[in-house]
């Protein structure tokens, strides 16, 4: 019995030493008219860890180059993460915890996008959620607080059958001619199906989707499916993580070419091919965003928080798909800010992010003042449009780097806006 | 000298059958019940939604397991997937058809009743870590068909949101209207199980654990109570599923109820205690609450906005202290947190004196 209430006056002393330490609460901010903090609920651990990382160190380093310039427009940005581990429970723990402070989140996971949407009208904090998240949430007179900016999942299915039409020689070609859809069973892995099939009644080619139960990792019978008794001619492959690059491996196996074979954006990260070696030389994917370090803002970035020895990432991975996509997240916000605060002065809140996006007006001449001609593409955003509906760029992988493919390649927008009406139309009627 | 059990006499059955026979316990739990009540107005939203919301919605759905699993000692890794059916069937109820809000919630708790039935049935035939993966295939059978069947998950997100929770006319989207409706029905339930766990019902099950085959030769029916303990388990998970739309993520999406929940629960009831009613809700506060613990604790005391590796090193950190914690309490501990308890109840039984 001693022994015994010895380990249990340990246990008691311990809970008691950590309840003082966290007794008054999550950690107080110090937002000032000057100084906007950014919280960020990231993911540094877990299976997408180099995505989680990436962002963030993007983001991270776009804010310590406005800090290093002498602030926006006088403001200084201080951030801090979260860790949520891609979870959505942590993920909402985190937001909550720190939503105090915050003027803008980037839930970087579609599952905390979906518990956050409420929230964010509620507490007046715009998402800003580029190239994930709902797909609908282009429409913002139904989603008022949500702005996917950059490209969503629907444009971007479009724009494949755009560039296959491209590699066979016209749309007209299309017909006849089969293409597989590789996915996760999970609502992010099926979200561009009914986009697909729309596409395929138009062009009359065959569509067939072939699904991965999730993590995705044994993937030999889906591509024995595909290769050998559906007889693909192309095969587009809708996962995230390690399900990204099992591919490479498997289509071998059963002598799939690897240049009919394409991936989505978020299949499409060095992290992602580098594993494969040379296995996935050839392999093609869309991107929304400029690749490489041969941007003015990420010269600029090397050259002061690098030098500095201040950056937030390796710094081999400056200038890799997912750095750059947290770089243009960044800009996108303090974009947002400085137009919020020019129409309506100091502090920053919410609600003026929220105006700074609507207005969001990423002309040629404004990208080259900011340094971000190539990294991002021209984009204007309306209160009724919060972006999305976008072309997207396909870039190879040549073994070593992304290689740009020349050309921008728009989506089938009318499709793609009739998509967009029926579901948020869907989304009304489920909250009137 | 604190928890006296001497000068407590019962002289009526009434008194003999209540839950709290101790005066020390009932104090306790006036207090609780009255902190639970009156405290959440002054803490903000912060605690209602980050920590006691999620905490409340485990806790139901960690008790509905330890019926399962730690009375009925039949191994279930699929209560994510009936709370994944109580919380569709709860939001198709409310938002598609309009039932009233208590009626929604019991219908969602009545459908999983009755999936959990069906799951149930293979558990006649096969025991232990065979259960355990029948159960596997239930818990992906059922999210499967969730995620199918248009019916059920509606369009290409497979997401339901659902409209403004309201009783009657009492509108409950405010922090702390859901707190009081999660609380309130936790309540509800956990009254019902404490009772349920001391009654016939609860005793078969414990018999059922302890010998299976003794249970039947003494009249015992087995088909009868294994599937009831699935059922009764799926009824509660079916209303924790249905508490997470209505209170937490106000929307019904399958990825939240994958396997790792599952997991997560059955660690849960390990780690508070198996058999035991405390165990849940102290296995529940330690899953959920020791990560944000942790988390704020590791932040407090590292450098914020510092380089990569420091946000590296304090990611990981995060999971490594949480881990060995885990391994820490079950080597001190192996019978869970209740008995933890437990052993601190009997300590103050006889304080000051050592034995």
């Amino acid at each position: 019995m001693r022994m015994r209430l010895g380990s249990v006056s340990v246990v008691a002393s311990l809970a008691a030493v950590l309840a003082l330490l966290v007794a008054s609460g999550p950690a107080p901010g110090a937002s000032s008219g000057g100084v906007v903090i950014v919280p960020q609920p990231i993911y540094r651990t877990g299976p997408y860890a180099a995505g989680g990382s990436g962002f963030a160190g993007g983001r991270e380093d776009y804010l310590a180059l406005l800090n290093a310039r002498g602030g926006l427009d006088g403001i200084k940005f201080q951030w801090s993460e979260c860790e949520d581990a891609y979870d959505t429970a942590r993920g909402v723990e985190c937001y909550e915890r720190t939503k105090k402070d915050m003027v803008v989140v980037w839930p970087s996971s579609t599952g905390i996008t979906y518990a956050l949407v409420d929230r964010s009208i509620k507490d007046k904090i715009p998402m800003v959620t580029i190239g994930y998240g709902r797909s609908d949430a282009t429409d913002g007179k139904t989603f008022p607080w949500i702005f996917p900016v950059l490209g969503n999942y629907w444009s971007q299915a479009s724009s494949f059958i755009r560039y296959i039409a491209a590699s066979v020689g016209g749309e007209q070609n299309l017909k006849g001619k089969r293409i597989a859809l590789l996915h996760l069973d999970i609502p992010y892995g099926r979200e561009p199906i009914p986009m697909f099939q729309n596409l395929a009644a138009k062009f009359g080619f065959e569509f067939r989707n072939f699904p991965l139960p999730a993590p995705g990792l044994e993937q030999s019978a889906a591509w024995v499916d595909m290769a050998r008794r559906y007889r693909a001619d192309y095969v587009i492959q809708w996962n995230f993580g390690q399900s990204c690059t099992v591919p490479f491996a498997a289509s071998r196996q059963v002598a799939f070419p690897i240049d009919k074979f394409m991936g989505v954006w978020w299949c499409g990260s060095e992290e992602d091919v580098r594993p494969a070696a040379d296995l996935s030389k050839g392999y093609v994917t869309s991107n929304f965003t400029g690749i490489g370090r041969n941007y003015p803002v990420v010269q600029q970035i090397l050259a002061t928080v690098y030098k500095a020895g201040k950056g937030n990432i390796d710094e081999a991975r400056v200038g890799t798909v997912y750095y750059n996509r947290g770089v243009i997240e960044a800009a996108v916000f303090a974009e947002a800010v400085h137009n919020g605060i020019k129409q309506f002065g100091l502090p920053v809140t919410g609600e003026k992010v929220r105006w700074g996006l609507e207005h969001l007006n990423f002309t040629e001449a404004r990208l080259a003042e900011l340094g971000l001609t190539g990294l991002i593409p021209p984009v204007t955003l309306t209160p009724d449009d919060h972006g999305g509906v976008s072309s997207a760029y396909f870039q190879r992988w040549d073994g070593q780097k992304w290689v740009r493919i020349p050309g921008l390649w728009q989506p089938y927008s009318d499709l793609v806006r009739a998509q967009i009406a029926k579901s948020a139309a869907e989304y009304r009627n489920q909250k009137r | 000298m604190l928890y006296r059990e001497c000068g407590v006499y019962r002289t009526s059955y009434a008194q003999d059958a209540t839950l709290f026979p101790l005066p020390a316990d009932r104090l306790g739990t006036a207090v609780l019940v009255l902190a639970a009540v009156l405290l959440p107005p002054v803490l903000g939203t912060y605690w209602l939604r980050g920590i006691l919301i999620p905490f409340l919605i485990f806790s139901l759905a960690a008790l509905g397991l330890n019926f399962l699993t730690g009375y009925a000692g039949l191994l279930s890794l699929g209560q994510s997937a009936f709370m994944a059916v109580g919380a569709y069937a709860g939001v198709i109820l409310y938002g598609r058809y309009a039932v009233p809000l208590p009626l929604a919630l019991l219908g969602a708790g009545l459908v999983a009743c009755a999936v959990g039935a069906v799951a149930g049935t293979p558990s006649l035939r096969i025991k232990g870590f065979y259960l355990a993966v029948a159960t596997l295939a239930a818990q992906f059978l059922i999210t499967w068909t969730i995620q199918h069947v248009r019916w059920i998950s509606g369009g290409v997100f497979a997401t339901i949101n659902t409209p403004t929770v309201r009783i009657g006319g009492l509108v409950l989207d405010s922090a702390l209207g859901q707190y009081y409706l999660a609380l309130a029905v936790v309540a509800l339930l956990t009254v019902f199980g404490m009772n349920l766990a001391r009654s016939r019902i609860g005793r078969a099950w414990m018999a059922i654990r302890d010998r299976d085959i003794a249970a039947e030769i003494i009249g015992i029916r087995l088909l009868k109570y294994k599937v009831m303990a699935f059922v009764v388990s799926a009824f509660y998970a079916g209303v924790a599923g249905a508490l997470v739309v209505f209170c937490w993520y106000g929307s019904a999406n399958i990825e939240e109820f994958d396997l790792v929940n599952s997991v997560r629960i059955l660690g849960m009831v390990i780690i508070g205690g198996m058999g035991s009613v405390l165990g849940s809700f102290l296995g529940a506060g330690f899953v959920t609450l020791l990560p944000i613990l942790v988390s704020v604790t590791v932040h407090r005391l590292g450098a914020l906005g510092g380089g990569p590796a420091v946000n590296g090193v304090i990611s990981s950190l995060e999971d490594l202290i949480f881990g060995t914690m885990i391994v820490l309490f079950l080597v001190l501990e192996p019978l869970g947190l209740a008995r933890l308890w437990k052993t601190i109840k009997d300590y103050l039984r006889l304080w000051p004196f050592a034995y």
